[in-house]
């Protein structure tokens, strides 16, 4: 795709666009003839207002060759209604949410009058509301003859819009067919290469006891009074909106940022978590939903990024020790299958769900007993989702405490044992024990929306309060 | 390719931009390849490629420091004051210079790590603080009469060699540094600090003590640094290492260390500072003029970073 949007220029093999053979050479020239990209990472430049934004380059000018303001707030308001978007167009894109910023995108591209969107993962960040008006653009768009590319790695949306489908596998074509024809299960055999009876594979395994507990946490008006715990040999999930303060909190329990107040226990043991450090030392990991840029270090090798969080496993008397770094996390890398042909590697060149691993492995290495995901498998292919989820499957095993923030309803339901719902920084939902056999969707939206709330969910915060 | 084998071969060729440079200028000027000037440029090395080692730490981390000229300033005159006028031990003034040294680096450190200062605003008001200090400590004096025992610092030589001594102490800091950096986990961790200092802050290193001891060494090896310098002539200035940060971040630049930090290594900044001198002293002999030769260096640090950006983009 990158290829197709002239992102990419080295490339071998044939572009035939309206029955003639082209030259990608580059972004500009591509857009030109009608062909445009949204990707998945953001391109806005925070600092600049959403209108100035979407016409960035080719701002429209006065007759004296100031920039018309007035006709580019206008332009792109009309670009935001088409598209239903209540955003501001005078708005600083910093200040808008993840999902806010795709909009902008989308509308952005609109601008563009194409004949062919490529969309790159449009949905990853947005919320269901969002995803549901992107789904009449997209069928707009198909009624005015644009043709629509949708990459995505969420099988129920292209069984919900798509017409044709196209399935890659490490880069390598494998199947085109009518979606109408195929379904959801053939659909993942394909993209794993394999059949996979059972996609959420679940193990039982007896609870421990509570590794981590944490009572009435706050955090200004992102994080209010909330309290949960997590046992040994459980997976307890998270489930919410984007903004409902999932990865806030999660943040603030391994202390890589501070809260107001609130109890933190390990163990049974009160702790006052002060820096990411302690939080280590106390055996907590977090796995953060960006790992470009705040879960590994790319320009490094795998090595190094594996030994980051505990170096004691490489070092002898007289200090470092290549080979016995080598050696361990070779080890580390094998039990999670850690696709690559060096641990010399560098971790930018590996694919998403292997860098996952990596960051696992990371963790592992510093023996870890609180394993905290956040996202764990956004963006990342299905054969590695599956492989994220034996591993989280395997942690459990082992007795350790996984938590899991997700915000894809089917996963967080099939993996987790007990899950929690947010809602705007509120504990919303608690399901767990025999509620877990007869859970559905629609309750568990019901919290995230915050339409619904489990009875007593904060009662025990309240007494104290009052 | 990998990060080690990348710092392998950026070394090797700021090793062969110096031989070559160095077989120009023999022929240039034959009076070059003397043993008497070979020598001379080691004793000119020396201060600089010190002062740039500590530099290169925190380069390695993504910051700056260019207050370390000023530090030399500084520390040069508290130790004449104590020797010379106050009549004490050498022993005591040499240690009052590497702890003001490195007290200074720590307060530098301090306020970039916890007050999120800019390394190149925290250091140029150091680099303002220190110089101030020391001219007005100084007082427009020039502190000068200091014991054989402390000049042999400066210009002893190794017994019955013509080597000096003080490249011996140099060295003794590029080894000590040099294992630090690649045997110690502080090495690893000023390294992860420039490749990214929230993921390694994520992955529970403590990254403010780790930045603040990076400053703390860059102001040890100033102070190491003017310890020679006094020794060797025979005075303490309150000028002394004026313009010092520059030649110290051209070395670390030269020798290969990208300034965005995360790369880089120990004997590279070495061999950046002797391509530094040995330009500098070709041109000399050459009877070039100095202004023509600050236009010179400046080409050649432009090229350095031009070869280094160049690198990184192939690497993609």
């Amino acid at each position: 795709m990158k290829v197709l949007a002239g992102v990419n220029t080295n490339y071998e093999g044939r572009i035939i666009y309206k029955g003639e053979e082209i030259a990608a050479r580059s972004v500009e020239e591509q857009r030109e003839r009608g062909v445009s990209i949204i990707f998945q990472e953001m391109n806005l430049l925070k600092n600049l207002t959403v209108a100035e934004n979407m016409f960035l380059g080719r701002q429209p000018v006065t007759r004296t060759g100031m920039i018309d303001w007035k006709k580019m707030n206008r332009d792109a308001r009309r670009l935001l209604d088409s598209i239903h978007s209540d955003i501001s167009e005078k708005a600083l894109v910093s200040s808008l949410s993840v999902g806010q910023m795709q909009m902008v995108e989308i509308a952005k591209a609109l601008s563009f009058e194409s004949s062919i969107i490529i969309m790159d993962e449009p949905t990853s960040a947005l919320t269901e509301k969002e995803v549901q008006a992107l789904f009449d653009i997209i069928g707009k768009l198909k009624q005015d003859n644009v043709a629509i590319v949708y990459i995505s790695h969420r099988l129920e949306e292209i069984m919900k819009i798509g017409d044709r489908l196209t399935i890659f596998r490490d880069g390598k074509y494998i199947a085109t067919v009518n979606v109408a024809d195929i379904t959801m299960d053939q659909m993942v055999s394909m993209m794993v290469g394999r059949e996979m009876t059972d996609y959420y594979p679940k193990v039982n395994v007896a609870s421990g006891e509570k590794l981590l507990e944490v009572k009435h946490m706050k955090q200004g008006k992102r994080l209010k009074n909330l309290s949960f715990y997590a046992r040994g040999g459980e997976i307890t999930g998270f489930y919410g909106l984007m903004g409902a303060g999932r990865t806030e909190l999660m943040r603030a329990v391994f202390g890589a940022d501070s809260y107001d107040s609130g109890e933190i226990y390990i163990k049974g043991k009160r702790q006052y978590m002060k820096s990411c450090e302690q939080a280590k030392r106390l055996g907590l990991a977090l796995l953060t939903e960006d790992r470009k840029n705040q879960g590994l270090i790319l320009e490094f090798d795998l090595n190094r990024n594996i030994s980051l969080a505990n170096m004691d496993t490489a070092m002898t008397a007289f200090g470092f020790d290549g080979i016995k770094e080598n050696e361990n996390n070779q080890r580390l890398a094998d039990a999670m299958n850690v696709k690559t042909p060096s641990l010399k590697q560098k971790a930018k060149n590996l694919s998403g769900g292997n860098q996952q691993k990596v960051v696992i492995c990371k963790w592992l290495n510093a023996d870890a007993d609180i394993i905290i995901f956040d996202e764990p498998t956004r963006g990342i292919d299905v054969g590695a989702k599956a492989e994220i989820y034996k591993i989280m499957n395997q942690l459990k095993e082992q007795g350790k405490a996984v938590i899991m923030v997700s915000s894809e309803l089917t996963e967080c339901m099939g993996v987790s044992d007990r899950i929690y719902v947010m809602h705007e920084g509120e504990m919303t939902g608690i399901i767990e024990g025999e509620d877990m056999k007869h859970i559905t969707e629609e309750l568990i939206v019901g919290f995230a929306t915050g339409t619904k709330k489990t009875k007593g969910v904060n009662d025990h915060d309240s007494e104290k309060e009052d | 390719m990998t990060a080690k084998k990348k710092i392998d071969l950026s070394n090797m060729t700021s090793v062969i931009a110096l031989l070559a440079l160095c077989v120009i200028i023999s022929i240039a000027e034959p009076a070059f390849r003397t043993v008497g000037n070979m020598i001379n440029i080691l004793q000119q090395v020396t201060v600089i490629a010190v002062i740039a080692l500590g530099v290169n730490i925190v380069i390695f981390t993504g910051g700056i420091d260019i207050s370390v000229g000023s530090m030399v300033g500084f520390t040069g005159i508290v130790m004449g004051k104590i020797i010379v006028e106050q009549g004490m031990s050498p022993v005591i003034g040499v240690a009052a210079a590497l702890v003001i040294g490195v007290l200074c680096g720590t307060f530098n450190g301090i306020m970039i790590a916890k007050f999120k200062l800019q390394p190149m605003i925290a250091t140029l008001a150091m680099m303002s603080m220190a110089r101030g200090a020391a001219l007005t400590l100084a007082d427009g004096q020039t502190i000068t009469g200091y014991s054989d025992g402390f000049r042999w610092i400066g210009v002893g030589e190794i017994g019955g060699t013509k080597i000096p001594v003080q490249i011996l102490f140099m060295l003794l800091f590029y080894i000590l540094v040099f294992y630090l950096m690649r045997y110690r986990k502080f090495g690893r961790y000023i390294y992860s600090i420039g490749g990214n200092e929230e993921a390694t802050r994520l992955s529970g290193i403590n990254v403010d003590k780790y930045k603040i001891m990076a400053y703390s060494i860059s102001g040890l090896g100033a102070a190491i640094a003017s310890v020679i310098l006094v020794a060797k002539l025979n005075s303490a200035q309150s000028t002394a290492g004026l313009d010092y940060e520059m030649d110290a971040i051209a070395s670390c630049v030269i020798g290969g260390t990208s300034l965005l930090g995360g790369f880089g290594s120990v004997w590279g900044t070495f061999v950046g500072a002797v391509i530094m001198i040995v330009i500098r002293n070709g041109l000399n002999l050459l009877n070039v003029s100095s202004n023509l030769q600050k236009l010179v260096i400046g080409v050649v640090i432009l090229l350095a970073v031009l070869a280094d950006s160049v690198r990184h983009r192939t690497d993609k």
